[in-house]
C-alpha cells in the first residue's frame, strides 16, 4: 500500500468525534484572520553590520548585542504604547564597505524600515547614515566614534555613545591621572594607527592633545587594515624608544601589534590604546602573556552595577564573548524602543523628535545623564580598562573603578 | 631614513614572511600552475585547514606543529574528494565552468565557517609563540623561521616528485596533452583529482605552520590567496623553485615598500614588483615558455 492509499484508507474510517473535532479546527482557522489583523504591524528595524570580513567578529558581536536587546523588549510585550507591536529584526551584512552599508540602507527603506541600528565602523556609519537622510529615517548608532557622524547636520542621526573627541579627552585624563599616580615613568610615546577615519582622527586628536599632559609625541605611524606583519613597525618604535606605544586600530592588527611588541622584546612602560579594537576578555583568555597589563581607554559597563553582572553573566552563559560592542548594540536598540513607547508612535518625525528630548536611564552604562545635543549624547564616557590576571578591570574613573591601575606595567 | 639594523631586519624579515607566502602559494602552483584550475577556493581551502589545526590544537591538544601530518592528510582526502565528487562533475573540463565552481565552493566554505564559528577571529599561544632566535641586532621568531624551512623542504619534495616519479610525470602529461594521456593509458580525472588533492594537502602543512603566528577566521584566506595567485604567476606557472623565490621576493619587496614608503602605502610594492618582472620576463621567473 502506498503513502497515499494509506492516508485515503484511514480518512474512510475516521471517526465522528474526529470529524466534530476538525470541523471545529476549521471554524477557528476561518475566524483566525480577525485575531490577526487585531495584532498591531511590527516595526521594522534595520541591522546594519560588518558580520564578515575583516570587522566581522565586533560586527557580529554589535548584531548580537541588538538581537538580545530586540528579544528583550518582544518579550517584555512589545513597545507598549504602540499595543504591544514587535520589534522585526532586517539583517544586513556591510561586509566592511561602506558602498555596501549605503545600500543596504536603501534596501531596508524599501521593506520597510523604520529605523536602523549600526554600523560597527564609523566609515560604513558614515556612509549608512546619509544614505538613511534621503529619507529621514531615524538611525541609532551603535558604534562608530567620529565627531562627523553627529555633526554634519544630519537630523537623523543619534549616538547614545562617546564620540572621538569626548573619548581622547577623557583618555588624556585618565592617562595623565594614571601616569601621575606612579611618579610620571611615561614622558613619551609613538602613536601607532589604522589609517580609515577612526585610527587617523583619534591618532590626531592624541598628537594634539599629548604635550599638554607632558608626554611628547616621537612619530604617528599609521597602517591599512589589514597588516599581516607588524615587525616593521615594531622596529620602528625599538629605535624610537618611547616609554608607551599608544594604538588605535582593530581586532586583528591589535593582537598583531601586541604579539610582535612582546616577541621583539620592546621595552615599554606600558601600552595604552584608545578604544582598542582588540582589547577584550577574548584577547585576555587567548594570550595572557601579552595581554596581562595593557591598558585600553575604552567603553564598559560599570562593574558594580548588579545589572551589568547579570548582563554579562547571560552573555557568557550563551557561549558568547561579553566585548562593548555587545553593550552597543544593546542599548542602541534600547534607546529606540524607548523612544517608540515614548512617542506612541514609530513615525519617523514622532521618534526622531522623540530622541531629541531622550532622558534614556534603563542603563548600566558608566554615563551621566542622558542629554542630546545635535544628536550626540553628552552624558556620555569611556572608562581606562586593564587586563589584569585573565580579567578587564575598570582602573578610571574612580567613582567606577573595580582595581587600581599596575604602572608601568610588569616585565614580560 | 632608517637605520641599517632596521633595513636588515625588515630585509631577513621580508625572507621570512615570504616562506609563509611561498607556504601557500606551493600548492596553488600545482593546483593553477600545472593543471590551469583557476582556485578560487584556494583561500577558503587555507582557511579549513587553519581551522582544523585550531580544532586539533584547542580540543585535543594537538600542538599545530605536530598536527602538520595529520591535517595534511586530511586536507588531500578533502581536496581529492572535493575534484572527484564536485569540480570534476560539474565542471565537465569546462575552465569557465571549473572557475565558476571553486568559486561557489569558496562561498559556501566561508559561509559554512561563518555558521560554525561566526565571524570570530581565533588565536592560539604554543611553546613557539614568542620563541627568537637572536642572531646580532636581530630577533627573529622561530614560527616563521620553521614555515621558511618547511617551505624549503615541500619545494623540494613537490618538485622531485613532479619531476622523478611516474606519477608526477602522468600527472603533468594530462596537464599538457589530455587526449595523448588518455592514449597511453592515463586516467586523466584522476590525475587531476591526485594532483588537487596534493596541492590542497600542502594547504593542510601551511595551515598549522601559520596558526602559532597568525589568527584564524573565516575570511582569514583573503589575506593570503590574491598574494599566493601572485607569486605563481611571478615565479613562472607550475614551478615550485618559482613558487619559493617568487615568495620571498614578494615578502621581501612588501617588507621593503612598508618601511620606505610607510605600511599604508607598502602593499603597492608586491604589484610593483610583479609588473616589473612580467614585463622583463613574461613567462615569470621560472617560467618556461610553451
Amino acid at each position: 500500500m502506498t503513502d497515499a492509499e494509506t492516508r485515503s484508507a484511514t480518512n474512510r474510517h475516521m471517526p465522528r468525534r474526529a470529524v466534530i473535532g476538525a470541523g471545529a479546527a476549521g471554524i477557528a482557522a476561518l475566524a483566525a484572520p480577525s485575531v490577526l489583523r487585531a495584532q498591531p504591524a511590527a516595526i521594522r528595524l534595520g541591522l546594519i553590520h560588518p558580520v564578515s570580513g575583516a570587522l566581522a567578529f565586533s560586527g557580529n558581536q554589535c548584531r548580537l548585542g541588538a538581537t538580545m536587546a530586540i528579544d528583550d523588549i518582544n518579550a517584555a510585550g512589545g513597545v507598549k504604547s504602540l499595543g504591544g507591536a514587535r520589534i522585526e529584526p532586517l539583517l544586513g551584512d556591510a561586509q566592511g564597505r561602506p558602498e555596501i552599508a549605503a545600500s543596504l540602507v536603501d534596501q531596508m527603506a524599501e521593506q520597510g524600515a523604520a529605523a536602523f541600528v549600526g554600523c560597527f565602523a564609523s566609515a560604513l556609519g558614515l556612509a549608512a547614515t546619509q544614505a538613511a537622510a534621503k529619507y529621514n529615517i531615524p538611525f541609532s548608532i551603535d558604534s562608530g566614534i567620529v565627531d562627523s557622524l553627529t555633526t554634519r547636520g544630519l537630523k537623523n542621526v543619534y549616538r547614545l555613545f562617546p564620540n572621538a573627541s569626548s573619548v581622547t579627552a577623557d583618555a588624556l585624563m585618565a592617562l595623565d591621572a594614571i601616569n601621575k599616580k606612579a611618579g610620571s615613568p611615561a614622558k613619551s610615546c609613538v602613536i601607532v594607527h589604522e589609517d580609515s577615519a577612526f585610527g587617523t582622527q583619534t591618532a590626531q586628536q592624541l598628537a594634539g592633545l599629548l604635550p599638554k599632559i607632558g608626554i611628547e609625541v616621537k612619530s604617528l605611524i599609521a597602517h591599512a587594515t589589514p597588516t599581516r606583519d607588524f615587525t616593521n613597525i615594531v622596529l620602528r618604535i625599538k629605535s624610537e624608544k618611547p616609554d608607551l606605544v599608544m594604538i588605535s586600530n582593530y581586532q586583528n592588527e591589535y593582537v598583531a601589534l601586541a604579539r610582535t611588541l612582546v616577541q621583539q622584546r620592546v621595552d615599554l612602560v606600558g601600552t595604552y590604546s584608545v578604544a582598542g579594537g582588540g582589547f577584550n576578555l577574548k584577547f585576555a583568555k587567548e594570550m595572557p602573556g601579552i595581554a596581562e597589563g595593557m591598558l585600553d581607554f575604552n567603553h564598559w559597563y560599570a562593574p558594580k552595577d548588579p545589572r551589568a553582572v547579570a548582563f554579562r553573566k547571560r552573555v557568557e552563559d550563551a557561549s558568547q564573548t561579553m566585548t562593548w560592542e555587545v553593550l552597543f548594540g544593546y542599548f542602541a536598540v534600547k534607546l529606540l524602543g524607548d523612544a517608540w513607547q515614548r512617542a506612541g508612535s514609530a513615525g519617523k518625525e514622532e521618534t526622531i523628535a522623540a530622541l531629541a528630548s531622550s532622558t534614556f536611564s534603563d542603563h548600566f552604562m558608566p554615563y551621566g545623564p542622558t542629554k542630546f545635543t545635535n544628536g550626540q549624547n553628552s552624558g556620555s564616557h569611556a572608562v581606562a580598562l586593564q587586563i589584569q590576571k585573565g580579567d578587564m578591570e575598570v582602573v578610571w574613573p574612580d567613582a567606577f573603578a573595580s582595581a587600581a591601575a599596575v604602572f608601568p606595567r610588569a616585565k614580560l | 631614513m632608517p637605520d641599517f639594523d632596521i633595513v636588515t631586519a625588515a630585509l631577513v624579515g621580508g625572507v621570512l614572511t615570504g616562506g609563509v607566502y611561498a607556504l601557500v602559494a606551493l600548492g596553488l602552483t600545482l593546483i593553477y600552475g600545472v593543471l590551469h584550475i583557476v582556485n578560487f577556493a584556494h583561500g577558503a581551502l587555507l582557511m579549513v585547514a587553519m581551522f582544523g589545526a585550531w580544532f586539533l590544537a584547542t580540543a585535543l591538544g594537538l600542538d599545530p606543529y605536530a598536527a602538520v601530518p595529520v591535517v595534511a592528510l586530511g586536507m588531500f582526502c578533502v581536496g581529492w574528494a572535493l575534484y572527484r565528487f564536485v569540480i570534476g562533475r560539474v565542471s565537465r573540463g569546462e575552465d569557465r565552468a571549473i572557475l565558476l565552481t571553486t568559486l561557489g565552493l569558496s562561498v559556501v566554505l566561508e559561509n559554512l565557517a561563518l555558521v560554525l564559528f561566526r565571524g570570530d577571529t581565533r588565536t592560539i599561544e604554543t611553546a613557539l609563540s614568542f620563541e627568537m632566535v637572536e642572531i646580532g641586532p636581530l630577533l627573529l621568531p622561530v614560527a616563521k623561521i620553521v614555515s621558511a624551512g618547511v617551505a624549503l623542504v615541500l619545494a623540494g619534495l613537490l618538485w622531485a616528485f613532479m619531476d622523478l616519479t611516474a606519477t608526477g610525470r602522468a600527472i603533468r602529461a594530462v596537464a599538457r596533452e589530455p587526449v595523448g594521456a588518455r592514449l597511453v593509458g592515463i586516467r586523466p580525472d584522476r590525475m587531476f583529482a591526485l594532483a588537487y588533492g596534493i596541492g590542497v594537502g600542502c594547504l593542510g602543512a601551511a595551515g598549522c605552520l601559520l596558526l602559532p603566528s597568525f589568527y584564524v577566521s573565516p575570511s582569514v584566506g583573503e589575506n593570503f590567496v590574491l598574494v599566493a595567485f601572485t607569486i605563481v604567476v611571478l615565479g613562472g606557472m607550475g614551478s615550485f623553485p618559482g613558487a619559493l623565490v617568487g615568495g620571498i621576493l614578494v615578502g621581501v619587496a612588501e617588507s621593503l615598500g612598508g618601511l620606505f614608503l610607510g605600511e599604508s602605502l607598502g602593499p603597492i610594492s608586491i604589484s610593483v614588483t610583479f609588473i616589473a618582472i612580467l614585463l622583463l620576463r613574461p613567462t615569470g621567473l621560472f617560467g618556461a615558455a610553451r
